[in-house]
């Protein structure tokens, strides 16, 4: 048997590890630390009422958050929006899917989906209200009556763009329906839902922090209008900044699964792009 | 030998494709039978219809009459006694999946044991000389090796007939050579029947063992061509031989008088 | 080019499935109070609610309030878009910038806009300036990252095409940066438009600015269910006609877009 020379393209390896740190460094925090001194200065030299400095947020940010106010805010408002965003994920992949298989199920949804996707999320907090009542469950549906719409529709949208020679050779090797479904259908459409997830989980925050500033006795968001509302300036601060960091954390969180889950669709994109 | 006798018949298949500005008739009157163990390729003008034959005969579409059978049965869909190779393999290779996980997708519904499902992947990766690619995926492969996983996949399925859909028109010409040459080492030494589609004259004479030449459509069998060349080939020397260029040129003219006798049948000259 | 007959009979075929879908969402939410699975009090017959959103149609005051939403949205997009466009452009160009606010802009982004709407409040009170701050932030994301990724873009094809026919500085804009930038920014624009109106609401709904969301508050806290839900249907009609236009607006600029490289590659 002939040997066959087989080159296989490898990632590229990349510059010593310790400068890039220290590149990307000086560049990732250069501004922010510029901004905050600025901040610092303007703070001292013209006290505004509203812009306390940094240090005295940084202050309250320990007094306020640091202790039980993490378990009695924090940890509910995270429950709710962990549960709520994973709802949206397992309904909306779910239920695009068997949409997106079935054209005229497709066909006969798509006005009304199309309709119920353009209602402004956070409306739905009074009707939930109504419907049931000012309780944990209904921070949970509203999070994913909110969610749920960019999974659902990017869903469909990849399950039915599946490749059609990739059908075909699952139909000519007789590949299963569920392996069709979980070895083709899902990972071709993975990018697209991934699309989604990201834009559902900052949809997800927002209905968070508004049914908690809405209706709710505890949270963050009903803590930091409580803050405002008592004029505490730097406790609402305070928490505006952390609402910020969940916000990143849930992205840098995102972009670890999305590296995860798509590492071929970038690998092919690196691969075009050399 | 105890595998000849008739492995696939065609007689009288016909396909017209439904269109609301008139049907178009794609296969007109084609038969063809192709015994067990055999080499068979199917050459024609380009638009002939010969990806609409082949998925026919692979059960991907239903044909208007006519039949299909393997071993005297109807075939009425896919079957597990045939392995098709695309043409294009990066849109038949799954991405996400790595190359081992291609070419073991086929076999999870085959009730075989871990140990066998195994077996059978190195086996056929190693046959196409890829074993030591089965851990990366398929685009970080060059075009030749995709195709060379495409073929493992078709062989680890364990077909009685390997159908390829012009599978070397997008790969570069040295590759190519090297890859008919694993067509043929593969029927060679595995017994596998191979039914290759191909537009390419010099291709299909130094493959076949035989050569249908197909006509422009609706499509028909022009002219059944029993290649007598040495069973041992070899890309220079059987290349070089005057049967082979009398051959390739007789098919080579069988193919303009189909282009010709169609023009003037269908169209008459501006 | 005119449509086939299958073509036509097709679209013929979907449009009736979607009209069918509609009426079969009315007729669920009709049966579902009538056989008493949720009470008329919280889910209302959808006959109410089309009555009371046709005795909308008719008041002025409605008008009025849905004028006023559409005001605040209107002024916060065109805001959120010229200083993200301004903005963009500037860092966009400039690598150093680009480099030096990519953490920034990843740190920013996520913040959901919605936590500033206590300290607007404490800056404006229950004014429209309030509702903007948010509207503006919001939206603003959406542009000014399009932006940059359209001037990147404009980077790639500039080395290739620009440079080697040595353009005039005229020239490069208008045959370069906007003609690549243009369809990055009407996805962005697309974008922004919707999250500015979901926003535009929310913020009368928490802040209490006069406007639709502020209406939808006070029906809820009247426990009136049926004014309630004829104004969510009006918001998502709303946000309905925003999509539409600016998914229409978005194509038309991305067809003159391909035609105009099309003329560039012969």
């Amino acid at each position: 048997m002939t040997a066959y020379p087989g080159r296989i393209a490898a990632t590229p390896r990349r510059r010593g590890v310790g400068s890039r740190i220290a590149a990307a460094g000086r560049h990732a925090l250069g501004l922010p630390m510029l901004l905050l001194v600025v901040w610092a200065l303007v703070a001292t030299r013209a006290t505004s009422r509203f812009f306390p400095d940094p240090v005295t947020i940084a202050d309250a940010f320990v007094d306020t958050w640091v202790g039980p106010a993490f378990v009695e805010d924090v940890l509910p408002s995270l429950a709710r929006l962990g549960l709520g965003a994973a709802a949206s994920i397992v309904v909306g992949i779910a239920a695009g899917t068997v949409i997106g298989l079935t054209p005229w199920l497709r066909e006969l949804l798509e006005p009304l989906l199309e309709f119920l996707r353009a209602v402004p999320p956070p409306v739905l907090i009074p009707v939930m209200m109504i419907l049931l009542g000012i309780t944990d469950t209904m921070k949970v549906v509203v999070i994913v009556s909110g969610a749920v719409w960019p999974i659902l529709l990017n869903t469909i949208e990849g399950v039915r763009s599946t490749d059609s020679v990739m059908t075909e050779t699952a139909r000519s090797f007789r590949v299963t329906w569920w392996e069709r479904l979980w070895f083709l259908v899902l990972p071709a459409a993975s990018p697209r839902i991934m699309a989604g997830v990201r834009q559902a989980l900052s949809v997800a925050l927002i209905l968070m922090v508004i049914s908690e500033m809405f209706a709710s006795s505890s949270g963050l968001g009903y803590r930091i209008a409580y803050f405002q509302r008592n004029y505490l300036i730097a406790e609402m601060w305070s928490g505006i900044l952390l609402l910020g960091l969940v916000g990143v954390l849930l992205a840098v969180a995102f972009g670890l699964v999305e590296r995860r889950v798509l590492r071929w669709y970038h690998g092919i994109r690196e691969v075009h792009r050399a | 030998m105890p595998d000849r006798g008739t492995l696939l018949r065609v007689e009288q298949l016909r396909k017209v494709y439904e269109h609301p500005t008139g049907d178009v008739e794609a296969i007109g009157d084609l038969s063809f039978t192709m015994d067990a163990g055999e080499l068979v390729c199917i050459v024609g003008p380009s638009g002939c219809g010969k990806t609409t034959l082949l998925k026919c005969l692979a059960g991907l579409l239903r044909p208007t009459s006519g039949v299909v059978e393997m071993h005297g049965a109807p075939v009425t869909g896919p079957s597990p006694a045939m392995a098709v190779v695309f043409q294009e393999y990066g849109r038949s290779l799954y991405p996400w999946l790595t190359v081992r996980g291609n070419v073991e997708l086929p076999l999870r519904h085959k009730k075989l044991s871990r140990a066998d499902r195994d077996t059978l992947v190195a086996d056929a990766l190693d046959a196409v000389g890829l074993a030591h690619a089965a851990r990366s995926h398929p685009w970080q492969l060059s075009g030749g090796m995709q195709q060379r996983v495409a073929i493992a996949r078709a062989l680890a399925y364990q077909p009685e007939v390997l159908i390829m859909d012009e599978p070397f028109a997008a790969v570069d010409a040295q590759t190519r050579a090297d890859l008919e040459d694993l067509v043929r080492e593969l029927h060679a030494r595995r017994r596998i029947s191979v039914l290759f589609v191909t537009h390419d004259i010099d291709e299909s004479v130094y493959l076949g063992q035989r050569v249908l030449v197909l006509s422009q459509s609706p499509t028909r069998v022009r002219e059944d061509l029993a290649i007598d060349l040495p069973a041992e080939r070899d890309q220079i020397s059987t290349r070089a031989l005057p049967r082979f260029t009398h051959l390739r040129t007789h098919v080579y003219g069988e193919i303009q008088r189909a282009k010709r006798g169609q023009n003037v049948a269908a169209r008459p000259a501006p | 080019m005119r449509p086939s007959p299958t073509r036509r009979l097709r679209a013929v075929r979907r449009a009736l499935l979607g009209v069918v879908g509609l009426a079969g969402f009315l007729a669920v939410w009709q049966t579902v109070p009538a056989l008493g699975l949720i009470d008329p009090q919280y889910l209302p017959y959808v006959t109410d609610v089309l009555a009371r959103l046709a005795e909308q149609l008719v008041d002025l005051a409605f008008w009025r309030r849905l004028g006023s939403t559409m005001t605040s949205w209107a002024i916060g997009l065109t805001v959120a878009t010229v200083a993200a466009v301004g903005l963009g452009t500037v860092v966009g160009l400039v690598p150093f910038l680009r480099r030096a606010t990519h953490t920034m802009v990843e740190f920013l982004r996520p913040i959901p806009s919605v936590a500033l709407i206590p300290l607007a409040v404490l800056m404006f009170g229950i004014q429209r300036q309030a509702a903007l701050v948010i509207i503006v932030y919001a939206s603003f994301w959406q542009v000014f990252v399009q932006v940059i990724y359209g001037v990147a873009d404009v980077d790639t094809v500039a080395r290739d095409t620009a440079l080697s026919f040595g353009l005039r500085r005229r020239e490069q804009w208008t045959q370069l940066v906007l003609p690549t930038t243009l369809p990055y920014l009407m996805t962005g624009l697309r974008l922004a438009a919707a999250v500015a109106l979901i926003l535009a609401i929310t913020a009368e709904m928490v802040i209490g600015n006069p406007g639709l969301g502020r209406m939808i508050e006070l029906s809820r806290s009247a426990g009136d269910a049926v004014g309630l839900y004829a104004l969510v249907v009006v918001t998502g009609l709303l946000g309905l006609a925003v999509n539409l236009v600016f998914r229409f607006v978005e194509r038309r600029t991305l067809s003159w877009h391909q035609s105009v490289r099309g003329e560039q590659t012969p």
